[in-house]
C-alpha cells in the first residue's frame, strides 16, 4: 500500500491545517512534511495543539480547512475511507488505552484478526514475534492490569505495529509513566526508528527528541514557530519563544 | 490510569435497595413468624387445629404458586433483558431519530408504575392469538409476564446505556485508531467490559422483579399471593392471617437472600483495585 511509496514525495504532507474547537483555535495553519522513514518530533508548551494535530492525521479529529495527505490519501475529504487511512497509520496514546478485558497477546491480535480478517495462526505467530520485539516475552497471557505502565505502553506499541502501518504516531507516550519505566519505552521507539519506521512523535522528553529526531518542530498557539534538525535546533534557535521554552525544559 | 480506576456502578434501579439484606434480617423475619404463630395458637384456643399444622397442610399448594412466581420472574427477566439490550443500543445509536425513539420508550416504561403496565397488558392483550389455523391461548400469567417484562426492558436499557457511557473514551479512541468500525468496537471492546459492570445491578433488578410478581395477584393470576388469599378465605380463621402472610414473606426472603448476597459479593469483586 505504501511500501512502494516514491522516496522523493512526503509520506505525510500537511498544508495550512486549521482546527477550531468552538471559539478556541487549536491549530492555526500548520504545514509539515514527513518523508518516508523520517522521524519528526513535535515539541511545545501544553495546549499548543500537538496532540490534536496527531489526531487529525488519522482522522480521529476532523480538520476545518487545509489539507493532509497520507500516502496520497486526502484526509480532509468528505468521502474519506477512514478505515483505510487508519490501517496505514498506527497510533500510541499517553494513557496506553489497552483493552483491559483481554490479555496482552489478545490485544495485539485483535485488530489484524477482526479488521484485516487474517488467519488466526498467522496473526498469532506475528503477535508473539512482536511481543519479543518489545521485550515482553512471557507476558503474553498477562492482563493489562497486571503490567507496569512501561510494559503496557510497549504492548500498545506492539498492538499498533501488528497492523503493519506505514507510519506511527506517538502522543506523549511517556508522560503517564514512572520515571524508571520511561527508558524502556523510549528504547523501543528508538529501535523502531532505526528500522526505518516513519514516526511522528509528540514528546516532552528533550533528550530523547534530540537523539531520535531528523526534524524538530516547535509549536506554540497552533503554529509552527521554528523547525530544524536537532543539532541546529537545540544549539542556535532563532525565535525568542523557542528559546524561552527550551530554557524552561532543558 | 483511568481504565483501572476503582469503579463502582451505582445502581440506577431503586437506590433504596442499595443497602444489602443481611442474615440478621432473615433471623428477624423468622422470629416474627414464630411469634405470630405462637400468638395465633393462643388466639385459636386448644380446640382448633394448630396453626403450624394448617400452614404445613397448605405448603404444597403454596409451593406450586411460588413456582409460578419464579417462572414469571425468569421469563420476564429473559424477555426484558433481550429487548432491553436492543433498546439500550438504540439509546447510544449514532442516528438521532433512533436515539430519540429509544429514549421515549425507555422513559415511558421506566417511569410508568408497574401495576399500571400490568393492567394495560391484561386488558389490552387478547386472550388468544390466531396465527393461521393455530390458536395460541394467552392466559393471565403470560400476559402478566409481558407486563413485567416491559419495565425490565426499560431498566436494562438504562443499565446498558450507563455501562457503555462509563467506558473511558480512550477505549473508543484506541479502537478507532486501529480501524475498528463502530459495531466492532461495541462488540469486541465496549460491551464485553460492560457485562462485568452490568451484572450486579442486573441481579439487583432480578430480585426486584421477583418481589414484584405478587402484583399479578391483583389481576387474578394464581401465584403464591393469590393462593394464600384463597387458603385464608377457605379456612376462615382470622388468627391465620398474620402467620400465613409472614410465611409467604419468608419464602420470598429465602429465594432473594442468596441473590442479594451474590450481588454484593460481585460488586465488591468488580471494584478493580
Amino acid at each position: 500500500m505504501t511500501s512502494g511509496w516514491p522516496p522523493e514525495l512526503p509520506l505525510i504532507r500537511m498544508r495550512d491545517v486549521h482546527k477550531k474547537f468552538g471559539a478556541a483555535t487549536v491549530i492555526d495553519g500548520i504545514s509539515i512534511d514527513v518523508m518516508k522513514g523520517e522521524v519528526i518530533c513535535i515539541i511545545g508548551p501544553s495546549g499548543a495543539g500537538k496532540s490534536t494535530l496527531l489526531r487529525c492525521i488519522n482522522a480521529l479529529v476532523p480538520i476545518d480547512s487545509g489539507s493532509i495527505l497520507v500516502g496520497g490519501q486526502e484526509v480532509n475529504d468528505p468521502k474519506l475511507d477512514k478505515l483505510a487511512l487508519r490501517r496505514k497509520v498506527g497510533m500510541v496514546f499517553q494513557q496506553y488505552n489497552l483493552f483491559p478485558h483481554r490479555t496482552a497477546l489478545a490485544n495485539v491480535m485483535m485488530a489484524p484478526l477482526h479488521v484485516l480478517k487474517r488467519s488466526r495462526a498467522e496473526v498469532e505467530a506475528e503477535a508473539r514475534a512482536l511481543m519479543r520485539k518489545v521485550r515482553l516475552e512471557g507476558k503474553e497471557n498477562s492482563y493489562p492490569g497486571e503490567l507496569s505502565g512501561g510494559q503496557q505502553q510497549r504492548v500498545a506499541i506492539a498492538r499498533s505495529l501488528a497492523m503493519q502501518p506505514a507510519a506511527m504516531l506517538f502522543d506523549e507516550v511517556t508522560a503517564a509513566l514512572d520515571p524508571e519505566t520511561v527508558k524502556e519505552v523510549l528504547v523501543t521507539i528508538l529501535e523502531l526508528a532505526e528500522e526505518g519506521m516513519t514516526c511522528v512523535i509528540v514528546t516532552h522528553e528533550m533528550g530523547f527528541a534530540r537523539e531520535i529526531a531528523d526534524q524538530i518542530y516547535f509549536t506554540d498557539r497552533g503554529i509552527v514557530v521554528e523547525h530544524g534538525p536537532p543539532a541546529e535546533f537545540f544549539t542556535n534557535c532563532k525565535d525568542e519563544r523557542t528559546r524561552r521554552f527550551l530554557s524552561q525544559v532543558l | 490510569m483511568p481504565v483501572l480506576k476503582p469503579f463502582r456502578l451505582r445502581s440506577t434501579v431503586h437506590d433504596w435497595l442499595g443497602a444489602p439484606v443481611t442474615a440478621r434480617h432473615g433471623i428477624l423475619l423468622l422470629v416474627a413468624l414464630m411469634l405470630s404463630v405462637c400468638i395465633g395458637e393462643v388466639q385459636a384456643g386448644p380446640a382448633a387445629p394448630s396453626i403450624l399444622a394448617t400452614i404445613l397442610k397448605w405448603t404444597p399448594l403454596l409451593a406450586q404458586g411460588f413456582a409460578l412466581n419464579i417462572a414469571m420472574s425468569f421469563l420476564a427477566m429473559a424477555i426484558g433483558t433481550v429487548l432491553g439490550l436492543a433498546l439500550g443500543l438504540g439509546l447510544i445509536a449514532v442516528t438521532r431519530p433512533v436515539r430519540a425513539t429509544s429514549w421515549l420508550i425507555t422513559q415511558f416504561f421506566r417511569n410508568a408504575p408497574w401495576l399500571v403496565l400490568l393492567f394495560y397488558c391484561i386488558l389490552l392483550m387478547p386472550f388468544e392469538v390466531r396465527i393461521g389455523a393455530t390458536i395460541i391461548p394467552l392466559p393471565g400469567w403470560a400476559k402478566s409476564t409481558a407486563g413485567l417484562a416491559l419495565p425490565v426492558m426499560a431498566n436494562v436499557a438504562e443499565l446498558v446505556r450507563g455501562a457503555v457511557q462509563s467506558i473511558p473514551s480512550g477505549q473508543w479512541e484506541a479502537a478507532e485508531a486501529l480501524a475498528f468500525t463502530r459495531l466492532q468496537t461495541l462488540r469486541l471492546v465496549v460491551l464485553p467490559q460492560c457485562v462485568k459492570r452490568m451484572t450486579p445491578p442486573w441481579m439487583n433488578l432480578y430480585a426486584i422483579v421477583v418481589v414484584a410478581t405478587p402484583l399479578t395477584s391483583i389481576v387474578g393470576v394464581s401465584e403464591a399471593m393469590t393462593l394464600t388469599g384463597d387458603v385464608l378465605s377457605s379456612e376462615g380463621r382470622t388468627e391465620l392471617l398474620v402467620p400465613m402472610y409472614l410465611y409467604l414473606l419468608t419464602w420470598f426472603f429465602i429465594y432473594c437472600y442468596p441473590i442479594a448476597r451474590a450481588t454484593v459479593a460481585l460488586e465488591r469483586r468488580f471494584q478493580v483495585p
